[in-house]
């Protein structure tokens, strides 16, 4: 049994059928990519994990435990966590309020009223937020304004912290989305050593066929909320009913 | 010093200096002179500087950490009033038990009226606080006139019951409230020359009231559940993704800075022990809204340069006149004399609102950060890198070319 375990999720909105039927097993500690045209129903699926959006019927398992019903900030807590398309970061704080912040939502849940003790006498949490910037190549960046930073340094930043939690499940949505040839390569450079250093699953949802193949273990396609056939890389190039529904769209 | 950084610590000394010189600082002009007019340094005026600036400090914990905007803090305050007042007539003249039933009072009704209003953000958000402080005005000037006496407001009387003072002092009058047998209309006068400073116990217990409250916000802007409310305002889409529930943070936060209002409240009481409906109102609730906007949202020290800058036109434009105009431009020629006058005299006495909105229209426009970037901006003038002092983030922000 895999570690998110989705099962006959149907979701409608109005008369749009958004997700139908999807079954989905995600194994614990690789990378699955799924993938699929626009509309074919990847980010409502994402949401359906998360706890943004309840599916109509089906479950959601993670570790055997259902998500469903359960807000973002509880499922963030089992140890979910979630990058966004446009990266979704404290901008008016600093890189290092930015760290410190997912550090004391780790150590203390969801609310602890500590308002009298002072965020610099956290000497602790603050080296490892100082060692995690240091692996994302951020550590000189520590004392500026997060807003006005580049967008790869922000999306850097921000699976930063969704990695300072150590949450098992990292759920990327789109992360190469509007970045430069570069951004991308380096974004796959610091995902493979992401993925070989930690015990982490990966789920990543992606338009970039080049990300795809770099990074995925194992890739669903989905097309109309469904999911149209799950296999290995290697098996996904050549299925022709994938380069029907996706591929051939692309090429 | 008290667990604060060395920046912050200068900071609360700087305040603390100021406050407890501020009867010679306010006071510039010697006694009779024609600019005498314009000292604020008589008993009444400090209180209700320091007083507001309790107010300010509190409704910035709030507005400028999480950016809710409340517009029914006022309420709380008028909370206190009535709690501390009541206090008095049943209990004693002494204000510390009067202070402590105001600050659970108005934290009580900030936790009601929180749980309802946070449900929604942004301008409902606003609108629900501002209903809900219209109500309680409502019922304060009418239904509930026997807790509140209505239009009169809730006065003290000869036969209340004070069971552990006395009910009238030996002259057959009302007792006047007190610390510890230290009566809160006490003053000393000094005179030197002709300039007469005057010292006021009750301007000094506000005083040390008040620094006691700038040290726990600067406690608090420092500390995580500070950083949390900041993050609130920022981006509340990645706080929830990040494990953390933004609501009883909010809750939080509105429930503290409701009790500094209750606090301010019942030191508005204890000054002078009357409370009306009055300060409930909305005007009030805007008033404490544009001392932290004028003075500098979310910095620690803002609010109360605003609660200043707005209390000492209120009180000192107010009292300008046209007779005081004429005596001023006297030495012009009489056609010119009455045009000048004619000139300012709709922005003085009763028309020191339009020099108020005029001001605070500049500083909005101006100096975004409020006075505080002001004064930033002028040391920045004389050359002193103040750059890194930044305490508020307020620095221009810089959207990296996508």
């Amino acid at each position: 049994m895999g570690i998110l375990e989705v099962k006959d999720v149907n979701k409608r909105f109005g008369g749009l059928q958004a997700l139908g039927d999807v079954n989905l097993s995600v194994k614990e500690n690789t990378c699955h990519a799924i993938i699929g045209p626009n509309g074919a129903g990847k980010s409502t699926l994402l949401n359906c994990l998360v706890g943004k959006l309840i599916p109509d019927t089906g479950s959601v398992l993670f570790d055997g435990n259902s998500v469903l019903g359960r807000t973002p900030f509880e499922i963030c807590q089992m140890g979910i966590s979630r990058v966004f398309q446009t990266p979704e970061i404290f901008g008016d704080l600093s890189v290092m309020e930015n760290m410190m912040i997912p550090l004391f939502a780790k150590r203390d849940g969801a609310f602890r009223l500590h308002a009298i003790e002072s965020v610099a006498s956290e000497a602790e949490l603050r080296t490892d937020a100082e060692r995690m910037l240091e692996e994302v190549n951020m550590l000189d960046k520590a004392n500026m304004h997060s807003a006005a930073m580049s967008r790869g340094d922000k999306r850097r930043l921000e699976m930063a912290m969704c990695l300072v939690q150590n949450p098992r499940l990292l759920l990327l949505d789109e992360p190469t989305a509007g970045m430069a040839r570069a951004d991308t390569n380096n974004t796959i450079d610091l995902l493979k050593e992401i993925k070989e250093k930690r015990d982490i699953t990966i789920a990543i949802i992606e338009h970039d066929m080049h990300v795809v193949f770099s990074l995925a273990d194992r890739i669903t396609v989905l097309a109309q909320g469904t999911p149209l056939v799950e296999d290995s890389p290697e098996n996904i190039k050549g299925h022709p009913k994938v380069k029907e529904a996706y591929l051939g769209e692309a090429a | 010093m008290f667990g604060l950084e060395k920046k912050d610590a200068r900071l609360l000394l700087l305040v603390a200096v100021l406050v407890a010189f501020a009867p010679f600082l306010l006071n510039p002009f010697p006694e009779g002179s024609a600019m005498a007019q314009f000292n604020a340094g008589y008993p009444d005026l400090m209180q209700r500087f320091v007083i507001f600036g309790i107010f300010a400090i509190g409704f910035n914990i709030l507005f400028g950490l999480t950016g809710y905007l409340s517009f029914g803090h006022a309420a709380f305050l008028g909370v206190g009033s009535y709690a501390a007042v009541w206090m008095f007539k049943l209990l004693s003249m002494n204000v510390l038990p009067a202070i402590i039933l105001a600050v659970a009072m108005s934290g009580l009704f900030a936790l009601l009226i929180g749980y309802i209003s946070l449900r929604r953000s942004g301008i409902y958000f606003s609108i629900l606080t501002l209903a809900f402080a219209q109500m309680m005005f409502a019922l304060a000037y009418s239904v509930l006139t026997p807790i509140t006496g209505g239009e009169t407001g809730l006065q003290l009387a000869l036969d209340d019951p004070r069971i552990l003072g006395t009910s009238q002092t030996a002259g057959g009058n009302i007792p006047v409230p007190g610390l510890f047998g230290l009566e809160m209309r006490d003053s000393a006068e000094l005179v030197l020359g002709s300039w007469v400073f005057t010292f006021n116990v009750g301007y000094y217990f506000a005083a040390i009231v008040m620094l006691v409250s700038f040290y726990l916000s600067i406690r608090i802007f420092r500390s995580p559940f500070g950083m949390m409310l900041r993050a609130i305002k920022s981006n509340q889409q990645r706080l929830n993704y990040t494990g953390l529930n933004p609501k009883p943070y909010t809750l939080a936060a509105f429930v503290i800075s409701g009790m500094y209002a209750g606090l301010a409240g019942a030191l508005m009481a204890s000054m002078d022990p009357l409370a009306g409906a009055e300060r409930m109102f909305w005007t009030a609730s805007g008033e404490v809204v544009l001392m932290t906007i004028l003075g500098g949202v979310g910095t620690l020290i803002g609010p109360v340069l605003g609660a200043g800058a707005i209390k000492y036109m209120e009180n000192i434009i107010s009292k300008i006149n046209s007779d005081i105009l004429h005596g001023w431009f006297a030495f012009l020629p009489d056609g010119l004399e009455d045009f000048v006058v004619a000139i300012i005299y709709p922005f003085i006495g009763k028309g020191w609102h339009l020099t108020l909105g005029l001001i605070f229209m500049g500083v909005v426009i101006f100096l975004p950060g409020g006075l505080v970037e002001g004064g930033q901006r002028i040391a920045a003038l004389f050359g002193r890198k103040k750059a890194s002092d930044d305490d508020s983030g307020k620095s221009a922000k810089t959207e990296p070319a996508e």
